[in-house]
């Protein structure tokens, strides 16, 4: 098993969304964060004083696949979240050691 | 904070309280009269006047004068949307808390000693001795056209709502480090003894009557004495933590556009209460006029304000835009009636103009007002009190007048202010501790927060 992170641009959620789908992966989870890799921030004002806004909006989805599915789930994701402009965002593999459906306690691949 | 001075502090709550109490005590007698002089035609009882033909012309200017107390009542409201909106979200109920508690401690005060204090009748132009402001409701003295285009009761409540605005301006300038506690204290004394003492110069007949000193609505004795009593109190509380940082400004962001919108839009309908009731009466030319001039000057003011901050700024600024329609509407307040049309609209697009590079000159002072409130309430107060010694249509209001009356009062309201402040901050404290102040003033002060289950963004 493997958990899939990946940031990416916010408006890109949708379409990242169906191409999991395509690949058949039903489930994941969404949170909104913001971070900055190499894209730089920006300036904005506010009642006269400048500020700098380093960190960026963007979306991070964490995805439980097994072992198989890794490639084809982080290449529909690559695939589906790139603009070629800076900001895409990227992808992690992480080891998983345990997953678990709390309904119906199945354990291990069967509970993804 | 000195070991004593927490003792001393709730003495001193306390002897406010014991004041207010002894001050109310004569309300139970209900005692009546104050000097109102009977006409030749004194009526034999408001029943008597309900039957004569010009009791239909009363009722409707009565009227009128408490639609327009209401609106006065409703700025309340755009008042606390406009300063939670432009402050974090963890001080949000702190904010809410203070307007909606200033409302009720400027009616509360001006019913006890205000009123009278303000509007003595016969007294040595300066200072009067205030008290509980209740009549008989069968004086026909005072309940009929004899007294006024309105009841007793009327102009009470529409000037009690006055009182309460002049106060709440203040409440915006300090937000988000000032002690609750403390700012309470200072409302009642600030609301109940220097608020009605400036007003009885001009409004009560007192010494800048005299010298044909003149505010129609109030740019000077509402506005330019909130503005100014907010600078003295930010002198001394000093700015929010983390605002000016090795030489620089750091902005501290709203959180919640949408909310101080609200607030302004809210305060601009108030505004027609503001200025239309302050005709005194429902004269349809009179009113109709007022309500012209005063939308005039604030679309101006927020045009302007607009296109200042686009010049100025490289992009214009929404909040400050906000304030431009504010600052244009306390702008036309000395003068709604009695300058043109034109104008009114050239005094409310200099306001606006006025509005941004003052709010940028305090912040280079590193004098911290989160809302804009001295900008929009004491400079355009002093702009507006001014215009009309430039604009007038009446001979009589000059350029001197106007100047001293508006320094007399705004250096009272700041001196008076600075006083009061100096001596909350040895007594009680003024400020919240630098923890309270980065965890917020919501748990801090009141343990509550805002928005219990969905916390935007806060530093």
């Amino acid at each position: 098993m493997k958990l899939i992170i990946a940031i990416i641009k916010p408006f890109k959620l949708e379409e990242v969304k169906e191409a999991l789908s395509e690949i058949g992966i039903e489930g994941m989870t969404v949170t909104e964060v913001k971070g900055f890799g190499r894209q730089k921030g920006h300036t904005e004002i506010y009642r006269g004083s400048e500020y700098t806004v380093d960190f960026l909006p963007k979306v991070k989805l964490e995805i439980v696949v097994a072992d198989e599915m890794v490639t084809k789930t982080v290449d529909a994701v690559v695939k589906a979240a790139k603009t070629g402009k800076i900001g895409d965002g990227k992808v992690f593999v992480v080891a998983l050691e345990e997953a678990v459906r709390i309904r119906t306690d199945e354990r291990g691949d069967a509970a993804i | 904070m000195k070991s004593w001075s927490k003792p001393l502090g709730g003495l001193l709550k306390l002897t406010g309280v014991l004041a207010m109490l002894a001050i109310a005590l004569p309300c139970f007698a209900q005692d009546a009269t104050p000097a109102a002089e009977a006409t030749a035609a004194a009526y034999e009882s408001y029943d008597a006047f309900t039957q004569t033909p010009g009791f239909t012309l009363f009722t409707v200017n009565n009227l009128w004068i408490l639609i327009s107390a209401s609106l006065v009542f409703l700025m309340h409201l755009g008042f606390a949307s406009v300063e939670s909106g432009l402050a974090r979200s963890k001080n949000t109920v702190n904010i809410l808390f203070k307007n909606v508690l200033i409302a009720c401690i400027g009616i509360v005060t001006y019913a006890l000693w205000g009123f009278n204090a303000m509007y003595p009748g016969e007294f040595n132009g300066f200072f009067a001795a205030g008290g509980w402001f209740g009549v008989s409701n069968d004086d026909v003295s005072l309940m009929t056209d004899t007294y006024a285009a309105y009841t007793w009761w009327t102009d009470f409540i529409f000037q009690a709502m006055f009182a309460a605005t002049a106060a709440t301006i203040v409440s915006g300038a300090v937000a988000e480090r000032v002690k609750f506690g403390s700012f309470m204290v200072y409302t009642v004394l600030l609301v109940t003894f220097v608020y009605p003492m400036t007003g009885s110069w001009k409004w009560g007949g007192g010494w800048l009557d005299q010298k044909g000193f003149y505010d129609f609505a109030g740019s000077t004795l509402v506005h330019g004495f909130g503005g100014f009593a907010a600078l003295a109190a930010v002198i001394v509380l000093g700015p929010r933590m983390g605002k000016y940082v090795n030489g620089t400004i750091r902005p501290i962001l709203g959180h919640s556009m949408p909310l101080a919108t609200i607030g302004v839009m809210l305060l601009w309908l108030g505004w027609y209460g503001f200025n239309g009731g302050s005709v005194l009466s429902a004269d349809p030319r009179g009113v109709s006029y007022v309500f012209v001039t005063t939308t005039l000057a604030a679309a101006g003011g927020a045009l302007a304000a607009a296109i200042t901050s686009w010049f100025v700024l490289k992009k214009p600024d929404f909040s400050m835009t906000l304030n431009g329609v504010l600052a244009g509407l306390v702008g036309i307040t000395a003068g709604a009636d009695t300058v043109g049309m034109g104008s009114s609209l050239i005094i409310g697009i200099i306001a606006g103009i006025i509005v941004v590079f003052s709010i940028v000159f305090f912040d280079k002072l590193k004098i911290d007002d989160p809302v804009g409130a001295i900008s929009v309430h004491g400079v355009c107060g002093i702009w507006g009190t001014l215009a009309v010694g430039i604009f007038s249509t009446n001979e009589e209001h000059t350029f001197g007048t106007q100047l001293v009356g508006c320094v007399a009062v705004i250096v009272t309201a700041f001196v008076a202010s600075f006083i009061l402040c100096a001596a909350l901050k040895a007594v009680m404290g003024l400020r919240v501790s630098a923890e309270e102040e980065t965890e917020g003033l919501d748990i801090g002060e009141h343990g509550n927060e805002a928005y219990p289950d969905f916390s935007p963004a806060h530093k």
